[in-house]
């Protein structure tokens, strides 16, 4: 009994010390980079188009092409996964092979790592497709690489809507679509949402799949079919390809962490909300 | 409305088999015309048409192996300092600060591994730019994820197991031990396999903090080149032969990944058939 007793205060000063550990070495590391990106922020740094190679100037034309890249993504994958959410959610027992068969798709395409799809995305939208390195190829390779993520999504508000309201709809013998349109899709909007933010912070924080297909131009772009180069890219070639481009690697570090964390705290306010309503209801 | 829906879903299946068509046959002129011994016992050198990809199966081995024997374990145990020790404060925001790090770019992490990391390892022994940095870096990207995933799986669990062991006087870390954790194993090693599958595809961080030497590593201090950093450095310039060789290479991880997720997949529909 006493041998028990030392085995399970160790064990919870272990699981104590390890755990804050880990965290504190992962904050420590954000935490220097805050630090070192703060020196250069200013509001020129938003506004100033990147010159002499990024090693003066700001980051703007970057902005505004990373912004444009991921929301084009965005807004493809929308009504794909709205669709693939509604089959699997909503059809899963009548088409029970086909929809087994999408989800196993899925898994794989999640796992399916960055570089894989950028490469794919080089050979089919740049040279098949004749896009060329343009933010529209970037988008679309960009899409591939979320869907799993927003069709998860989507799916899950569906089916949290339909377990709420479901049978009050078909009780009121209301038409399968008819609910859809008018109670499940409007009660799973704010998961929707959700899923969507979160694939956005997924696709801001991207460089692999977009260096190959959205390229490396830093001018502003003018229209979807120009080259623009992702923030994330724009990190990697600061710190690695222009000699004394650390600091601004840094400063741009920091800008796209604190874009991906508010993305990343919107959607956890949203899903908090959501868990409150429902536990209330 | 139906057949729009169907084509949609068709369409991640389409993708999926698209990735496989578009690389295999971008590849295959190459495959075909070269002895397949040649990738594994030949250098890189595609001057001289030698496409030994040796070196870099090696190099990705030793981070990846590296990498989860310390994230997996690590991520186990924030987990069930989660689910079963941390009181529920500390817990709810444990889990949101571990969803935001699980969000941070991997080049971020690469940029502190270059600027941080390296520099110290290189005062242990030269270059620093080495497998351990790598290795290091890969650890604490996969960390959040790995310890969420973990948490899922435990929080799964049934309730009763843990209340039942309470009420019989078994302490909580024996319970865990003997308990918990055998019931959720399957699962775990399932998430554990895809972390490894996320973890060979990591490119921009390993790509940042090894080096990228075409050697064969014999020790973590030694610099090298993975196979996803091996694509992101030569793609941009290579052509014909090459290329196709590059190609190979993602089809390569392509074909890894794969088996990992299906793997991982049956383990879980598995785990779900034992405990109907």
């Amino acid at each position: 009994m006493k041998i028990g007793n030392v085995k399970e205060k160790i064990a919870t000063l272990f699981f104590w010390i390890t755990s804050l550990a880990v965290i504190v070495v992962l904050l420590l590391i954000v935490g220097d980079l805050l630090i070192k990106g703060y020196a250069l922020l200013s509001i020129d740094y938003f506004i100033q188009p990147p010159r002499q190679a990024g090693l003066s100037g700001g980051i703007s034309s970057l902005l505004v092409g990373t912004m444009v890249l991921v929301v084009l993504a965005i807004m493809i994958a929308f009504p794909i996964s709205l669709g693939t959410a509604i089959l699997l959610q909503q059809f899963s027992q009548k088409y029970h092979h086909f929809t087994n068969f999408i989800r196993i798709s899925l898994d794989v395409l999640a796992g399916v790592p960055s570089i894989v799809f950028g490469l794919f995305g080089l050979k089919l939208f740049s040279e098949v497709l004749g896009l060329g390195w343009s933010i529209l190829s970037g988008s679309l390779t960009l899409t591939c690489m979320i869907l799993p993520l927003t069709i998860i999504g989507t799916e899950q508000g569906l089916r949290s809507a339909s377990c709420k309201y479901g049978c009050c709809c078909e009780a009121l013998s209301v038409s399968q679509w008819g609910a859809l349109w008018n109670v499940l899709l409007p009660a799973a909007a704010p998961s929707i949402l959700a899923g969507l933010l979160l694939a956005l912070g997924r696709c801001f924080a991207e460089s692999a799949a977009v260096m190959f297909t959205a390229g490396a131009v830093t001018q502003m772009p003018t229209s979807i079919f120009d080259s623009s180069r992702a923030l994330a890219y724009h990190i990697y070639i600061m710190a690695i390809e222009v000699p004394g481009g650390t600091p601004h690697a840094y400063t741009a570090s920091l800008v796209l962490v604190v874009l991906i964390t508010g993305i990343n705290i919107i959607v956890n306010l949203v899903t908090y909300y959501l868990l409150k309503r429902n536990v209330q209801e | 409305m139906l057949i729009l829906s169907q084509l949609s879903g068709l369409l991640s299946a389409i993708i999926i088999f698209l990735i496989f068509v578009f690389l295999i046959f971008e590849m295959l002129p190459l495959l075909m015309r070269v002895d397949l011994l040649q990738f594994v016992n030949s250098n890189w050198s595609p001057s001289n048409g030698s496409y030994g990809l040796w070196p870099m199966v090696a190099g990705s081995i030793w981070v990846v192996v590296g990498a989860v024997a310390i994230a997996a374990p690590l991520g186990i145990a924030v987990a069930i300092f989660n689910v079963w020790y941390a009181p529920y404060i500390i817990s709810s925001i444990l889990q949101v600060v571990l969803a935001l790090l699980a969000g941070i770019p991997s080049v971020v992490f690469g940029l502190w591994g270059l600027q941080v990391l390296v520099p110290k390892i290189n005062i242990v022994q030269p270059p620093g730019l080495s497998v351990l940095a790598g290795i290091f870096i890969l650890a604490i990207m996969i960390l959040p994820t790995a310890a969420l995933l973990s948490d899922a799986t435990l929080r799964s669990l049934p309730k009763s197991y843990m209340q039942g062991a309470m009420a019989l006087g078994i302490g909580r870390w024996a319970a865990i031990r003997h308990i918990l954790l055998p019931a959720a194993s399957t699962n775990l090693i399932g998430a554990i396999v895809l972390q490894v599958g996320r973890a060979i595809g990591e490119t921009m961080a390993v790509l940042m903090v090894m080096g990228n030497a075409l050697q064969i590593p014999t020790d973590i201090f030694d610099p090298a080149r993975t196979l996803t950093s091996h694509m992101a450095l030569e793609m941009a310039y290579a052509s014909g032969d090459h290329r196709r060789a590059l190609f190979l290479t993602g089809f390569l991880i392509l074909l890894i990944v794969t088996t990992l997720v299906l793997f991982s997949v049956w383990l879980g529909r598995r785990q779900n058939y034992e405990n109907r």
